[in-house]
């Protein structure tokens, strides 16, 4: 029990950043674009997260955190719009666009940060987000130090984003819609449903998540920018997305259980029956599990079924 | 069909451009790779032989440096040497650009002309800092067999390169003695970032220097398997300080900031919980600001500047280490520890490690940086 205890909290701060952009990558890719360009929409929005906490910091006060990550997603929403015109408008391929949108985002954050800070990376924020304990639920026994003590309010946050993105894809006209574009756009063109206007929403949505997974990783993980702040969590959650089947609860708890399989591997050197196993294996262990679990226990991973291909109006 | 490909191709090159001109940091975050723990690079030092050069102070002997991309002010390795080199200059009445210069690499691929740029410019001492710089440093000490060059952190074997390494495990040692002094629960933690020989040398030194002051200290080992991930650092170092460890010593790069984000986040919900942090490479005090306290108990550090002022004297009076791997250690102050949180390093703390630092450099005790060495090391106790 106490072990569950440790793991689960570190588990769900691990995972919320992942959350944030599996989701991102699920609008996305329901709408019929891959999204390779996760990593970079992270990139930027660890950026602007760090950038503006930084400089804002006695402006809102304590507040910054929160009004960092909004400023960053909006920032990643607007910058996602290059993959939505290059892979939507322009019929580029999406994989190739996807890459584009991770160096650029890098090089543009790297390249600015030495513009403004003077070096390869910035001073450590004043105001990162903060664990706190949640009033009363805190205090249930087993269930409060699980999951209501020591935890970012961000993490909430996440798991909140991913029943609404739900209840929006598979409970609104709107999520039908989009999805219909990424099944069919043919046909859902036919019935006046403007396929490019979908998918432009949809990649921008994909991008505000991205910045928003970026920008919480920089402020509750690792507190600056630099060329190594998001270094592949991007194409985890990817990953999470496939995982979860392209659904946005599946793709949370795939998130989740990345996390808990990176904390078990940290957590286990001290669990008794665990702590002889070389800690290389504990080390590549959640690697192996994502495989193992992509491999067989899921079943099939349909993906959309016009994800990837450009929607040319008229054509059959 | 067209307009696509062309669209692509615009926005894959503008990436590159853009990637090309900013990757330089490299050299802050995460330089792992080859150094475990450093940071940032460091740069060579190169002590060239005497040779006549046109400055106007006390001598004519003329010295210069490479940046790696991190820059002259990473606040690290290249900050540190150019402080070194200034120092240097000072002290021979020299002047920036007459006398002393460096030349800045806004990328991997400005470092062989900055480095031939130098040497064309009549620079008796050229120093390449950081291992980045290993290959250019080769590649132009053969094309200028009378100039003399050096390289920190790295090795080249070359009769006119002189190859600048530092003594970890003592750094790491006296770190270690403080964490045992400091630690309310007798249990302490060390992060790694890749199990390297760079790395050992950290961590035996740590758990050796631990031990020297209570043999009984439970000291916990964990290894996070890269030098960016500080999410993983977050976790290693929350685990930990759940188990009680109130300090834990990193030697992991961007890593060990998930160490410090934990840490000082612990602090905030809990001031009065007495937990540190002890940095590397570098005075990292700043990192552990939180509200009025400071989690950063002390740091192990690389003097860099002392190393490049000591080659550079050295070349100056005519006994260049060509050829050599010099080896900078405590008793040439080429590693230390720091003292900037007061309120932490307690006086009695700073004694006792100013103890343990003179049996180090009188030889009293060898510092291991094996396992092997430990071992013994600890059967010597």
């Amino acid at each position: 029990m106490e072990i569950l205890q440790s793991i689960i909290p570190t588990a769900l701060f691990f995972s919320a950043p992942l959350i944030f952009t599996a989701l991102g990558g699920v609008f996305s890719e329901r709408s019929g674009v891959i999204n390779i360009g996760l990593e970079g929409l992270m990139i930027m929005g660890a950026f602007v997260g760090i950038v503006f906490n930084l400089t804002f910091a006695d402006v809102f006060g304590d507040w910054t955190p929160w009004v960092s990550i909004f400023v960053a997603m909006i920032v990643s929403g607007i910058f996602s719009i290059i993959h939505a015109v290059a892979s939507v408008s322009l019929r580029a391929n999406q994989v190739v666009s996807g890459v584009a949108i991770n160096m650029l985002a890098l090089g543009i954050g790297i390249f600015l940060t030495k513009e403004w800070y003077g070096k390869g990376q910035t001073e450590m924020v004043s105001k990162p987000f903060y664990t706190t304990d949640v009033p009363f639920l805190s205090d249930i026994p087993v269930i409060g130090p699980m999951f209501f003590q020591s935890m970012y309010m961000t993490t909430y946050l996440a798991i909140f984003l991913a029943i609404a993105s739900w209840f929006v894809l598979f409970k609104t006209p709107f999520g039908l819609r989009l999805r219909a574009v990424g099944e069919h756009p043919m046909a859902a063109d036919t019935n006046g449903v403007n396929v490019y206007k979908m998918r432009y929403i949809a990649v921008i949505l994909s991008g505000a998540l991205g910045g928003l997974g970026g920008s919480v990783y920089a402020l509750t993980i690792a507190s600056n920018f630099s060329h190594a702040t998001i270094a592949g969590q991007g194409f985890m959650s990817l990953a999470a997305v496939i995982f979860g089947k392209w659904h946005p609860l599946g793709a949370m708890g795939a998130a989740i259980f990345f996390g808990l399989a990176q904390s078990l591997s940290v957590v286990s050197s001290s669990v008794p029956l665990l702590q002889d196993v070389p800690q290389v294996f504990l080390l590549v262990a959640p690697y192996v599990l994502t495989i193992l679990a992509l491999a067989g226990l899921i079943g099939r991973a349909d993906a959309p079924k016009a994800n990837g291909i450009p929607y040319i109006k008229g054509t059959r | 069909m067209k307009k696509r490909f062309l669209l692509l191709v615009m926005l894959l090159t503008l990436g590159l451009i853009v990637a090309a001109c900013g990757n330089n940091d490299d050299n802050n975050a995460a330089d792992g790779n080859d150094n475990g723990t450093d940071t940032e690079q460091n740069g060579n030092d190169n002590a060239s032989g005497n040779d006549e050069g046109e400055a106007g102070g006390d001598t004519d002997y003329t010295v210069a440096m490479v940046t790696d991309v991190g820059g002259v002010d990473d606040k690290s390795f290249n900050q540190s040497a150019w402080e070194g080199i200034t120092a240097w200059g000072e002290e021979h009445g020299l002047a920036k650009g007459e006398g002393f210069d460096y030349l800045q690499s806004n990328t991997d691929a400005d470092y062989i002309p900055n480095l031939q740029q130098l040497a064309r410019a009549d620079f008796d001492l050229i120093y390449g800092i950081g291992f980045k710089l290993e290959k250019g440093i080769a590649d132009i000490a053969k094309q200028f067999p009378d100039k003399h060059f050096g390289i920190v952190d790295s090795v080249v074997d070359a009769d006119n390169v002189v190859s600048i390494g530092f003594a970890d495990n003592e750094s790491s040692f006296l770190v270690g003695v403080a964490a045992a002094l400091k630690t309310n629960t007798n249990k302490i933690g060390f992060i790694g970032g890749m199990e390297s020989d760079i790395i050992e040398a950290f961590e035996v030194g740590f758990r050796a220097g631990a031990m020297s002051v209570n043999p009984d200290i439970d000291i916990k080992v964990q290894y996070a398997g890269g030098f960016d991930k500080a999410d993983e650092g977050k976790l290693i170092a929350s685990s930990m300080y759940n188990e009680d460890r109130d300090v834990i010593f990193h030697a992991a790069g961007g890593t060990g900031n998930g160490l410090f984000n934990q840490a000082k986040d612990l602090k905030k919900n809990d001031p009065d919980r007495e937990i540190w942090a002890i940095g590397v490479d570098r005075d990292q005090h700043e990192e552990g600001k939180i509200d009025d306290h400071n989690i950063t108990l002390t740091s192990a550090v690389k003097r860099v500047d002392n190393a490049v002022h000591e080659v550079s004297n050295m070349a100056m009076d005519g006994n260049f280490p060509g050829g050599e791997i010099l080896k900078f250690d405590l008793k040439s102050e080429g590693v230390g520890y720091t003292t900037t949180n007061e309120d932490a390093m307690t006086q009695d703390i700073i004694d006792e490690v100013e103890s343990w630092k003179e049996k180090i450099i009188s030889g009293e005790i060898e510092v291991p940086s094996k396992y092997d060495g430990l071992e013994e090391y600890e059967e010597s106790l």
